[in-house]
């Protein structure tokens, strides 16, 4: 035995020796070898309690060596980045790593938890369900917490995830899944053939069970064929071989999802390197190798630390040269678990006996295995011993006498189960084979995906490689590839002969199906007895198969339980459904690069930079970032800021960037005919050069957007869209003109993005634009009155766009140029402004100023509201069918008792207004009877020099001088506001016409 | 789930926006019984467990609205064409023009 | 049996052999007064508000599968009353109110624990639209509170509020609202309709109805001929399936809404918190897990299982929200169909057909309806005239107008 490691064999396994690696378990320093896993070092250094189950707290050990892990689970690293609930069976030794148990207080040997197992008579399956209900308010305060503390596994830093993730997507013609025998005969088969190949396999070495097991394959050991292949497809350029990399849900059209665990094996993320990768697999043929894993048998306290599977126990023996126990004795049910008995023979380790649960007629082809230890047939464990490990083992004999033997490590096969997961991630059922006694795929696998070796049900190695071979020549056949030669290469083909045994009856006591969740046997029989008799029933009531490990090892055995006490087959009890992800996946590798301030793009205007320099505060709006305000030296707050910029406007003038208004450019000779249909208001009357207001509806009837629709030429329009709906409505129109009306002659585009807009509003926005508006173009106010547009230059030739709208009802204009030249313009127009002492305003002052005049935005803009309770009824031409009109003359959407838009102003001077009060009667009871409209946008006015606000109430427009309350219970208030109209700043539109 | 785009080729749903049945015609706004015909287009739905035509706007590609049939059992997909190519096959012939040319 | 700590003491001391089914498994009588179609939580709590409220015994639920395999086995379970609209917020308070007593009713322990719903917001306009819907709920005599950004800290100090592209301002707070133990809420219906009288009958499939004109007569199924005086169908998710038997075309769509549940993990989340700008919420199960969803796929659906676009989606999202997220592992993850209405808001009405009723349209937010749901079908059936608060449910909305509409999407349904 090596130095230091107890347990470590003096020869043999695929541990790079010369390589020692120092780790600590528990706070104690240990070491082990490159090649190992955390697992195989702790059993190399004697190390059997890794863990304590979930319910009674009972010491657990290694029990498999591969991803089906349900008891080594341990929390990896420390601060932010710990890793809770890392099966240690799966995480490969690296120096420094860290590794402590959990689940226990206030120590792993010493856990006060372990109380609950004294108390497990009480605590039977459901026993939650009986209890806790009195009195009712003690459930949060006192039954809860304590449920929650107990429960749970490993626990979460509580801190940000300080790695890094991406995302990646490949494509190919054939996805491999595993590298075991069949997937890399398949592999070499497909890649031979030419095929694009990916190849993807969970374990740091490729060769799946053959890295575990002592065999030839083409008279050289296994695990060096393995090797050898695994080379010649790394050297191939159609090949991607993928390590450490979990295919964990097959998805619709032959997509797969992969894990990558890039750095999981590194004491730190390499720089520029992620800690691991999300595949997005695009395969247009799956062949699915993903092997089978061991199953258990039950008996009384089946669920000592010491107690493996026997390939488990094996695996350590031939791969990691780690010896799980001084003294195994081996139990199986099946030929496969004699070889555990073998190699380990092989290795010099002592085993003790050998319980076959068959006759001996049946294992007389085995006998010379066994060697000097002693063969017990018809052999059936009742009970275990030791505290904290394994210790002996009482099993009845062939003549029904209990017999202990002493030992540490009791190996376990009760048989193998395909690993059909992938098979069944699209709702396909696994079939029930009865030769084998284990669920095999059925015929309804995902579209494009074969499965082979193993996962298929062909357990010897020649099987494994000749299902590869087979599968991938049937692959190449369907993509039309060539068919290269391929021979498969000898090795052992051993019949799978099993007599399966699910629980031993005669034991007595407690025995475990489900080690992690602590479900036992007799649980299962409680369910059963209480009516949960649907293997889902039994499942969700005694939560078998929900533990970390999904019932990889444990569900079978259950579902022949319960079988049994149904009196039904185990194909008609049937198993539950398999969910992806095959094996847990961290929610970070899910959502990669995206989070932070990276969680989704930032939108910037083409004057962004202006406005990050003039030292604007800034807001999203959905994507986009936009100007708030801009803050002056001295300025103490927001308001005196928005205060000054919207005064700064009505008194001389100031310039807003437009520029994430949606824009859609609407060309073609039934363009006029088209919009007709798309608009409430009839566009086709619309005079080249003019501009009109637009209100969209949706089909049923509700308002859609509102924006401006300029008419450019006669078979050129210009439509613009709110910020928020840009992209909504170009589906929109698109949808229209493709779907309802596609014989129409017209074509539309976004060009949101191609130009750079600015508003520039106040009564000295002429005087402005004159000095940018080439000299050219007369844009005096009869020659381009309000609601004109036309096509002019700037600044000494550029090409511009100019409309004479209004937002915040001024005289204003809108200048639209090509996105690049949007700086300068934005320069230009302050340069131009500067002896009116122009002001650039934000989206506050925006809203302010609309709001004085009355204009709907989103927050009236719903999507609850109509057109007339806009007061736009009159917009919806009689004249015409428009989308939406039909639906909008709903009985309900014509009530007269709707809400409609008002204007608000507080009745006590200098009382503040709230956005979401809702308005109830004065004198009465504040309550949903009386509620009667609510409060949609609200501001301080400089204007009027009083809070002012827009609302919905009911009749609004016929209740001007009425007076309501605006209760905002949220915020404390509730005040008196007089209703008015929703055009506060000149109701006439003096103004905008000046 | 990958959807055959009949300008673009195959591309992941991802890249796609989804609007329901596309078996539903807007209905003619001036025939009697409008409004009722308006509500069964709008709202009323064979919601079929099997095959379905379905419009998508492959938004972050070449802005088509194509309909695609594809089975909302098992989400396999058949075919695509463009949404006005459905619209224009599915009207009805238009009548002979008498006077010749 | 009256379960109670010395119940469980009796069993302990007698190796758990004389616990007894929690339900009978009857066969189907030719005859009842109702057949509730569907065992899912609002067909097993219509039965058993009929038979404890409205006195109708002879009631039988046919299930196609086994009991409470549908949504009800597969949902988030989030239980609130933070609705907007008057057609929605009375019906939804009254529900949680029957949630607050439903464990002493039931004599079943469904873990209904209230730790609070916490809507996040992230700008002016979504603060202002959460006041106006804490406004209406406080209008309803229900709690609510508007928190700014410090309460939320201090809260959820877990949350992010520095490295954010959308930062956290404030949220609305339910502290009534919670979560429940799924599972058991059926189980405790199921429990409570059986012990009542109620037969419950497992794969037994709905194959047709049986109407005479233009009166229910009863149900054709998988197990024969039951007839009734009046049926009522509770099956959201195959709703179109069952009512293209009787011919209805439905404002339904069916969709499948995704749900994912992390390996066990020592408490961390207090209640249920969502993020405003995309659809997230979060809480954390008695046993560990945490439990969270998003959106729909999107797409028409039947097949009970999503896309990996939207799990990606629904994770960024999550890790935007709280990046303390990172490690913890997705366990499982799952798909129920939903019955998407045309206004997002659910349907409990009269049909077309005599003494045939409909309970429908819940989208994905059946579970928190679940009682309110079986009390309000269960006066329904009984009575012929819908409960008080659930008037606006009505299958006619649509043609007249009085939709239902609390996030303004219109006719989408999967928008809603």
């Amino acid at each position: 035995m090596s130095g230091g490691q107890p347990n470590r064999l003096a020869e043999g396994g695929l541990v790079q020796r010369d390589r020692e690696i120092a780790f600590h378990f528990d706070g104690r320093r240990y070491h082990g070898h490159a090649g190992d896993t955390l697992a195989s070092a702790l059993i190399a250094n004697g190390v059997r309690l890794v863990g304590r189950s979930f319910k009674y707290h009972r010491p657990r050990g290694v029990f498999t060596a591969g991803s089906e892990e349900p008891n080594a689970l341990v929390e990896l690293g420390r601060g932010a980045g710990r890793d809770p609930n890392s099966r240690a069976t799966v995480t490969e030794l690296h120096d420094g790593l860290v590794a402590s148990s959990q689940n226990r207080f206030p120590s792993l040997g010493f856990d006060v938890l372990a109380f609950n197992d004294l108390l497990a008579p009480f605590l039977a399956a459901g026993f939650y369900y009986k209890t806790f209900m009195w009195p009712a308010a003690f459930w949060e305060k006192l039954y809860e917490p304590v449920i929650r503390r107990a429960a749970g596994l490993g626990a979460l830093s509580g801190k940000a995830d300080p790695d890094a993730y991406e995302k990646a997507t490949a494509h190919c013609d054939v996805l491999i899944i595993g590298a075991g025998p069949a997937g890399l005969q398949a592999a070499l088969t497909a890649a031979r053939g030419g095929a694009r190949v990916i190849l993807a396999d969970e374990d740091f070495v490729p060769g799946g069970r053959l890295n575990g097991e002592r065999m030839e394959i083409a008279r050289t050991p296994a695990h060096e064929w393995a090797a050898k292949a695994a080379t010649e497809l790394a050297s191939m350029k159609n090949v991607r071989l993928l390590t450490r990399t979990t295919v964990f849900g097959a998805y619709d059209g032959g997509t797969y999802a992969g894990l990558e665990r890039v750095a999981d094996h590194l004491p730190a993320v390499p720089p520029h390197q992620p800690r691991q990768r999300l595949w997005r697999f695009v395969a247009r043929r799956a062949i699915l190798c993903a092997g089978a894993t061991e199953r258990p048998v039950a008996f009384a306290d089946n669920d000592r630390p010491g107690v493996m599977l026997a390939s488990a126990v094996r695996t350590y023996v031939n791969r990691f040269a780690a010896l799980p126990g001084r003294s195994t004795i081996v139990f199986t049910c099946n030929d496969d678990g004699w070889r555990t008995a073998g190699d380990l023979i092989a290795a010099g380790g002592a085993v003790e006996a050998i319980l076959d649960t068959r006759g001996a007629e049946d294992i007389a082809h085995l006998r010379d295995i066994a060697g000097d230890a002693p063969v017990f047939t018809r052999a059936r464990p009742i009970g275990t011993a030791g505290h904290k490990g394994l210790s002996a083992v009482t099993f009845l004999n062939a003549n029904d006498r209990p017999v202990t033997l002493s030992a540490d490590c009791l190996a376990i096969s009760g048989g193998w189960n395909p690993n059909v997961h992938l098979t069944c991630h699209r709702r396909g059922r696994p079939v029930w084979n009865d030769r084998i006694a284990a669920f095999v795929p059925g015929s309804d696998a995902p579209p494009g995906m074969v499965v082979a070796g193993a996962a298929a049900g062909a357990f010897s190695t020649h099987g494994a490689l000749a299902q590869g071979t087979e599968r991938a020549l049937e692959v190449l056949g369907d993509l039309g590839s060539k068919q290269p030669a391929s021979g498969i290469p000898d090795a052992e083909d051993a019949p799978y002969a099993i007599q399966p045994v699910w629980h031993i009856t005669q034991s007595k006591g407690r025995a475990w199906l489900d080690l992690q969740n602590d479900v036992t046997v007799k649980d299962v029989e409680v369910s059963h007895a209480e009516g949960f008799r649907s293997v889902e029933h039994m499942k969700r009531y005694t939560t078998l198969g929900m533990a970390t490990d999904q019932g990889k090892t444990a569900s079978v055995p259950a579902i022949a339980v319960m079988a049994n006490l149904t009196g039904r087959s185990i194909a008609e009890t049937g198993t539950t459904i398999f969910r992806p992800p095959y094996t847990p996946v961290a929610i970070a590798a899910f959502a990669g690069g995206l989070r932070g301030r990276a969680f989704r793009p930032i939108r910037l205007t083409p004057a962004h930079d202006w406005s990050k320099e003039q030292g604007a505060v800034f807001t999203e709006a959905g994507l986009w970032l936009r100007p708030q305000w801009y803050p002056r030296r001295g300025e103490k707050s927001w308001r005196e800021s928005v205060d000054r910029e919207v005064r700064q406007t009505r008194r001389s003038v100031g310039v807003n960037d437009v520029s994430t208004l949606g824009k859609i450019d609407v060309k073609g000779a039934d363009a006029a005919a088209f919009l007709d249909r798309l608009y409430t208001n009839t566009m086709s009357t619309l005079t080249v050069g003019k501009v009109r207001y637009g209100l969209m509806l949706r089909e049923d009837g509700f308002v859609l957007d509102d924006g401006t629709v300029a008419r450019l030429g006669d078979s050129h329009y210009l439509v613009t869209t709110t910020t928020a709906n840009a992209g909504l409505v170009m589906q929109h129109v698109d949808y229209c003109h493709q779907v309802h009306w596609p014989e129409l002659d017209v074509h539309m585009v976004s060009v949101s993005d191609q130009y750079a807009q600015f508003a520039i509003a106040g009564p000295n926005a002429r005087k402005v634009l004159r000095k940018l508006v080439d000299a050219r173009f007369d844009i005096a106010n009869e020659a381009f009155p309000y609601m004109a547009c036309g096509e002019i230059t700037v600044c000494g030739g550029v090409a511009a766009r100019l409309f004479r709208i209004s937002f915040s009802g001024e005289l204003a204009y809108e200048v639209a140029v090509p996105a690049r030249h949007g700086d300068a313009m934005i320069r230009a127009i302050m340069e131009a402004g500067r002896e009116f002492d122009i002001v650039p305003y934000g989206l506050e002052a925006l809203n302010v100023m609309r709001i004085e005049k009355g204009h709907p935005v989103g927050s009236e803009l719903n999507g609850q509201t109509t057109a007339g309770d806009l007061g736009l009824a009159r917009m919806i031409s009689a004249k015409k069918d428009c989308i939406g009109k039909v639906m909008a003359g709903r009985p309900a959407l014509t009530d007269a008792d709707r809400m409609t838009l008002a204007g608000f102003k507080p009745v006590a001077e200098g009382e503040e207004l709230t956005a979401g009060a809702h308005f109830v009667g004065i004198g009465r009871e504040a309550k949903t009877a009386h509620d009667e409209g609510y409060m949609t946008s609200v501001c301080f006015s400089p204007s009027l020099g009083h809070f002012i606000g827009l609302g919905f109430i009911r009749r609004g427009h016929q209740r001007h001088g009425d007076k309501v309350r605006a209760v905002d219970a949220v915020r404390g208030r509730d005040i008196e506001v007089e209703i008015c109209s929703p055009h506060f700043v000149d109701p006439q539109g003096e103004r905008l016409r000046g | 789930m990958r959807l055959p785009c009949p300008l673009c080729g195959e591309r992941d749903h991802s890249e796609f926006v989804y609007r329901g049945d596309a078996n539903v015609v807007r209905p003619d706004a001036e025939a009697p019984g409008a409004q009722r015909a308006f509500h069964e287009f709008v709202h009323l739905r064979a919601n079929p467990a099997g095959w379905h035509k379905e419009h998508w706007y492959h938004e972050m590609g070449c802005r088509s609205w194509i309909v695609v049939e594809r089975n909302t059992l098992t989400h396999e997909v058949r075919g695509a064409v463009t949404a006005a190519e459905h619209t224009l096959a599915r009207r009805p012939a238009p009548v002979a023009d008498e006077g010749g040319r | 049996m009256r379960y109670s700590a010395l119940s469980l003491l009796v069993n302990a001391f007698s190796g758990q052999k004389n616990w007894t089914p929690v339900w009978r498994e009857p066969e189907p009588k030719p005859e009842y007064d109702v057949v509730v179609v569907g065992g899912g939580g609002h067909g097993l709590s219509t039965a058993y508000y009929l038979a404890r409220e409205f006195g109708l015994a002879n009631v039988a639920v046919v299930e196609k599968g086994w009991l409470g395999s549908g949504n009800i086995g597969r949902n988030t379970t989030i239980v609130r009353s933070n609705y907007l609209l008057p057609g929605n917020e009375p019906f939804y308070e009254f529900s949680l109110k029957l949630w607050e007593g439903l464990e002493q009713d039931l004599n079943y322990n469904a873990m209904f624990s209230q730790r609070g719903v916490l809507n996040l917001f992230h700008n002016d306009a979504q603060r202002d639209a959460y006041a106006r819907r804490g406004n209406a709920m406080r209008l309803e005599g229900v709690d609510a509170e508007l928190l700014d950004q410090a309460a939320v800290r201090r809260l959820c100090p877990f949350l992010e509020f520095n490295d954010v592209r959308f930062p956290i301002q404030g949220g609305l707070l339910q502290r009534r609202a919670g979560t429940a133990r799924h599972d058991a809420v059926a189980w405790g219906y199921a429990r409570g309709a059986d012990s009542r009288g109620v037969d419950l009958i497992q794969n037994c499939e709905v194959t047709g109805f049986l109407v005479e004109g233009g009166s229910i007569r009863g149900v054709e199924t998988t197990r024969g001929t039951i007839k009734a005086r009046k049926v009522g169908v509770a099956v959201a998710g195959s709703t179109t399936r069952v009512m293209d038997k009787a011919g209805l075309r439905l404002p339904i769509e069916s969709h499948v809404l995704q749900a994912f549940v992390t390996e066990g993990l020592k408490p961390i989340l207090p209640g249920v918190v969502s993020y405003g700008l995309g659809h997230f919420y979060i809480s954390q199960s008695d046993k560990g897990g945490l439990v969270f969803g998003g959106d729909i796929d999107g797409y028409n659906s039947y097949a009970q299982r999503g896309n990996l676009p939207m799990v990606e989606h629904v994770c960024e999202i999550g890790m935007a929200m709280m990046p303390m997220l990172g490690r913890a592992r997705i366990l499982r993850s799952w798909g129920g169909v939903m019955d998407m209405s045309m206004d997002g808001s659910p349907i409990i009405d009269r049909t077309p057909i005599d003494g045939l009723y409909l309970n429908c349209g819940w989208c994905y937010g059946g579970f928190k309806a679940t009682p309110a749901s079986g009390y309000c079908f269960a006066h329904l059936i009984a009575r012929d005239q819908p409960h008080e608060v659930a008037t606006a449910y009505r299958l006619d909305r649509f043609e007249t107008g009085h939709v239902i509409d609390e996030l303004g999407h219109g006719a989408q349904p999967n928008l809603h």
